[in-house]
């Protein structure tokens, strides 16, 4: 029988972190995350599975940590929410460049600037389409329950090494905030650096029988950059073919679609109920990975539904992916709420009548 | 011919290029001091028997390359934050040795947050800091060392304080924090020179393995290329303007 406990989401990304043999957290304190460090340090986990925990001065050294820490093969993460994961963007591109896996937590916030400490939405586009400069892909997981919270660091470590790639929590202010019951995983031993040096033989473990490893995402030669993109772009591709992950609910005589994740995903779970008391028959299609988006998926019931809704605590940001995915073929509506403010689940139900069954 | 191979032999050899120096042809600047700090840092790792140990961080600047001359392993950093990355290596992996080799404008402008805190809480690295007070690699704008009045392509006219502030001493910043348990600063102009920095190098490497915290050592260095000048001439307006402003020496030994 695993531990069950009351936690916060914010605290069950530090307690998974300890028990899936984390060797390292760099953060910098921001509302409505700070509960994940100060957890880390209440834990004192450097005292039991030896993972390093370290405030940094700012995000962008905390990010910079992490880089140094992924670049010996070591699994290392860092969380923040909006304005801090702002700051981290160099540090990410560069991850991505180097071929670094790494686990970015964002707990977000609402937009722009300094914006509110309530929950929002509105960092999707940074987290899928970029964020900082270059072509490179964050796989990004949304978890919509404390459970995902801590379920999903071991995943998104998995993820990050299996592509040498930056893996994004992208959570928010209300998963991060709100207590629920969440089975903890067992205590895993962390990774010795023996079995780094056999399995990751790209780590900067010091030079000892074998060639220099050099991390770096430097390349003046175009050609050479261009082959090294094309490298990442095949990388990416295959990640799009494997790992898209998502979950139905009601989907199957659904005449309209709901597409939420996270938080907004839940508050729909209670609007699917709400139409379907009224006849509306509708389904959820939750996305778990943002990146890679499960386009097909949303595709196939193009085919099925009058009507989809994008719902999301932003100005409508995912609804683009959404309508790409269905080429034209049903209206995709977006709805939400955002800059701190929640949708109720009745606000959601009201729109879906508004927007795609009045007209 | 016959009689020179007959005196290259093991016993007779008195000098001879470190290994761990790879034969990658430098692209430096002739006259630069990077060559020279290079060689001396691959000496001293020699020296140690750092080799399968030691971890680098490389800057952006000129010496960005720098992971291609030493044969140990390196992480490229972005700009400035190499002592974020050093701790980073550091934390993980203590019982490695990691340093970091930076520019003015790395260490002093866009990572100053970055080597003040890193220096504060004496991580166990060294900061090797070569102060030619001008960015040489994107053509010689003006640094945060760039000495009053000197020429520089963002200061053509001459840095005027009034407007840029004076240049900032960061090494006798660094040496006030008690996280530092050496700041010293070198050039590598003349031979009695270059075997003090190497000495310097030295004894920061010597510092870490004795877990005592952040050594930094400040080569003040030419940039003829930047500085529009012969090596020669650069040499003899470092000695005259910049040892003024940057005067060689320790700052700190504990």
């Amino acid at each position: 029988m695993r531990e069950l406990k009351l936690m916060k989401g914010n605290e069950a990304i530090a307690e998974a972190a300890i028990r899936c043999g984390v060797d390292g957290y760099f953060g910098y304190p921001i509302t409505p995350q700070s509960e994940v460090m100060e957890t880390l340090m209440d834990q004192a986990p450097w005292k039991t599975t030896g993972m390093v925990v370290l405030q940094a001065e700012s995000e962008i050294a905390s990010i910079n940590m992490v880089y140094g820490g992924a670049g010996c093969g070591k699994r290392v993460m860092t969380s923040s929410s909006s304005p801090g994961i702002s700051l981290m963007q160099e540090g990410i591109t560069y991850l991505a460049g180097s071929e670094l896996p790494c686990v970015v937590v964002n707990v977000v916030r609402g937009g722009p600037g300094l914006g509110t400490i309530q929950p929002a939405q509105s960092d999707y586009f940074q987290s899928v389409k970029g964020g900082g400069h270059g072509d490179y892909k964050l796989i990004t997981l949304a978890p919509a329950s404390v459970q995902e919270m801590a379920d999903f660091v071991e995943l998104a470590f998995d993820l990050a090494f299996k592509y040498r790639n930056p893996a994004l929590i992208l959570s928010d202010g209300v998963i991060g905030q709100m207590m629920e019951k969440v089975e903890l995983g067992e205590y895993k031993p962390r990774w010795t650096n023996e079995y780094i040096e056999e399995n990751y033989p790209w780590a900067t473990m010091g030079k000892k029988n074998r060639e220099r490893n050099i991390i770096t995402s430097v390349q003046l030669e175009p050609s050479v950059q261009e082959a090294f993109n094309h490298k990442l772009q095949k990388k990416y591709r295959e990640c799009e073919e494997n790992e898209v992950r998502y979950e139905e609910y009601m989907c199957e005589d659904a005449e309209y679609l709901f597409v939420a994740y996270g938080s907004s995903a839940r508050i729909c779970q209670k609007s699917v109920e709400i139409a379907r008391s009224k006849g509306i028959k509708v389904g959820l299609l939750r996305p778990i990975t943002l990146w890679p988006f499960p386009t097909k998926q949303i595709a196939h019931y193009a085919d099925k539904v009058k009507g989809m809704l994008s719902v999301e605590m932003s100005a409508g940001q995912m609804v683009e992916d959404v309508r790409l995915s269905v080429c034209g073929k049903v209206p995709v509506e977006h709805y939400g709420r955002f800059g701190g403010a929640i949708h109720s689940p009745g606000e959601v139900v009201e729109a879906l009548e508004n927007k795609l069954l009045k007209v | 011919m016959s009689e020179i191979n007959s005196i290259i032999s093991p016993e007779n050899i008195v000098y001879q290029k470190t290994p761990l120096l790879t034969d990658a042809t430098m692209h430096y600047c002739p006259g630069c001091s990077h060559g020279t700090v290079h060689k001396l840092l691959a000496e001293v790792l020699e020296d140690l028997g750092l080799q399968e140990t030691a971890i680098g961080v490389a800057p952006v600047g000129c010496s960005v390359l720098l992971y291609n001359y030493i044969d140990i392993d390196w992480q490229e950093a972005a700009h400035g934050r190499a002592p974020a990355v050093a701790t980073g290596i550091k934390r993980l992996l203590p019982d490695k040795v990691v340093f970091s080799y930076q520019g003015d404008g790395d260490l002093a402008a866009i990572g100053t947050a970055e080597t003040i805190h890193a220096c504060n809480r004496g991580e166990n690295i060294v900061i090797i800091f070569i102060n030619n007070g001008i960015y040489g690699m994107t053509g010689g704008q003006m640094a945060p060392t760039t000495l009053p009045g000197m020429k520089a392509a963002t200061c053509p006219q001459g840095r005027d304080v009034s407007h840029d502030g004076m240049p900032i001493k960061i090494s006798d910043l660094l040496a006030q924090l008690p996280g530092t348990c050496y700041v010293t600063r070198q050039a590598v102009h003349t031979p009695a020179n270059v075997r003090k920095t190497k000495k310097a190098l030295r004894k920061a490497f010597e510092n870490q393995m004795a877990n005592k915290g952040t050594s930094l050592i400040e080569v003040v260095a030419t940039c003829n290329s930047g500085w529009k000048m012969s090596p020669v001439q650069s040499n003899q307006w470092m000695e005259e303007n910049m040892f003024p402003m940057y005067p060689l020496g320790d700052l700190k030994d504990e």
